[in-house]
């Protein structure tokens, strides 16, 4: 004990454990010759408790169907950007991994590989309208993002590996303007080829994984061009399409 | 996903009512999606998301200030019910948390339920954190006497610093 007044701010960080354990000692004497302080310390950690007591409960509560694909607004469904805030969780995680171990390079094309992730999240599961321009287009498609993107963009052709192509789009990146390629099995299933431009480093990476809720992406560096591939498949079917269409971007 | 049911724990605390509170929740995941570009990579999400949903909730107070009408009995029915037992009546707990000023019972949520250090509820409420300690003291001590049935003597409490 060394005398020093107990605060106000102390008995509340006494309330919520956050108080140093060097003082927990001469708090707890206050209180035991303060008996006002300590029916209202004692008040606070009940009420404390009965705030978990009582709202707790919607921590394990199923989301109200209402808040269901379909939504006030009509355009965006919450299931969407729940699975886009799950995105960001992951990358947040995963990022701030990165900053304790890695260099500004690859930290950069982390970023990549969320924002492509959460594009795809986003586009993918889209019925009516994936893709801007679509197949029957591709010559367009191809001039239209190459010239937006500022650069001479390829169109990997995967069909040898069941994948056609569906379309594109234009989509907002950092650095400017992004396109999005996707491509689906017989079945359905969808990949998407996430391209950005403008990174100034000629740097060439390996391929890189993230994966997360069934998502998953290679994502790697090639000179000005940053590439992901997301798709919710195993790691090693990407993987096997990945190699195909960087094999393709450089013959 | 990870995140969506402390928001809504929060909001449903913070507004009282059930509905509410999924519309609040709703609008600061779709401004947070619009906005993820000003969320720094390493940075703390949980603390990110919950400065965009406090946001969006001090704009909806200040442009509905004046007609709030809220149907205290249907939502409360909407609350998942924990087990009885509970010394504390819950409707007494959530009916005097919306007595509190929103300043305090923001401060109160984020700390007690929410379980957030001091530092990252001053970031969230983006005012000092010895704002926070006094909002803090203030709203612990207004909701002890509306649910003790003390005199509400918020307006001279003595604060030590």
């Amino acid at each position: 004990m060394n005398g020093t007044p107990v605060t106000e701010s102390e008995l509340q960080a006494y309330v919520d454990g956050c108080l140093p354990v060097a003082r927990r000692a001469d708090v707890e004497t206050h209180l035991a010759q303060h008996q006002d302080d300590a029916q209202r310390v004692d008040a606070y950690c009940r009420h404390t408790a009965a705030l978990r007591t009582a709202f707790d409960p919607l921590l394990a509560a199923a989301v109200p169907l209402r808040l269901q694909p379909g939504t006030r607004k009509g355009t965006t469904s919450l299931r969407r950007l729940a699975a886009v805030a799950a995105l960001m969780a992951i990358s947040g995680i995963a990022g701030w991994q990165l900053h304790a171990l890695v260099t500004a390079e690859r930290a950069q094309s982390f970023h990549l590989a969320k924002v492509a992730a959460v594009a795809h999240a986003v586009y993918s599961p889209e019925v009516r309208h994936p893709v801007e321009v679509g197949a029957d287009q591709e010559a367009h498609l191809l001039r239209w993002l190459s010239k937006r993107l500022g650069v001479s963009l390829k169109i990997p052709h995967l069909a040898g590996l069941g994948y056609s192509l569906v379309g594109g789009r234009l989509l907002p990146g950092e650095r400017g303007p992004a396109a999005q390629f996707m491509y689906q099995d017989i079945k359905g299933q969808r990949l998407t080829l996430y391209v950005r431009a403008g990174d100034d480093s000629r740097a060439q990476t390996a391929f890189r994984f993230a994966q997360e809720n069934g998502v998953s992406v290679f994502y790697w560096l090639d000179g000005r061009l940053g590439y992901a591939l997301s798709g919710e498949t195993g790691r090693e079917e990407l993987l096997r399409v990945a190699d195909a269409v960087y094999r393709q971007l450089n013959p | 996903m990870q995140y969506i049911p402390r928001l809504r724990r929060y909001a449903r605390a913070l507004t009282g009512d059930a509905s509410a509170a999924d519309d609040l929740v709703q609008d600061a995941l779709e401004r947070a999606l619009r906005k993820q570009d000003l969320w720094r990579e390493g940075s703390d999400l949980r603390a990110w998301l919950f400065t965009v949903m406090h946001n969006v909730f001090i704009n909806q107070v200040r442009s509905a200030a004046a007609s709030r009408t809220v149907a205290l009995d249907a939502s409360l029915a909407e609350l998942p019910q924990p087990q009885a037992g509970d010394r504390l009546e819950i409707r007494d707990l959530d009916a005097a948390l919306q007595r509190l000023p929103d300043e305090q019972r923001t401060v109160l949520l984020l700390v007690g339920l929410e379980q957030m250090s001091y530092e990252d509820a001053a970031r969230v409420l983006d005012v000092p954190i010895g704002t926070v300690m006094s909002r803090l003291s203030r709203g612990r001590e207004r909701l002890r006497r509306l649910l003790q049935g003390l005199p509400d003597s918020s307006a001279s409490l003595k604060v030590i610093k």
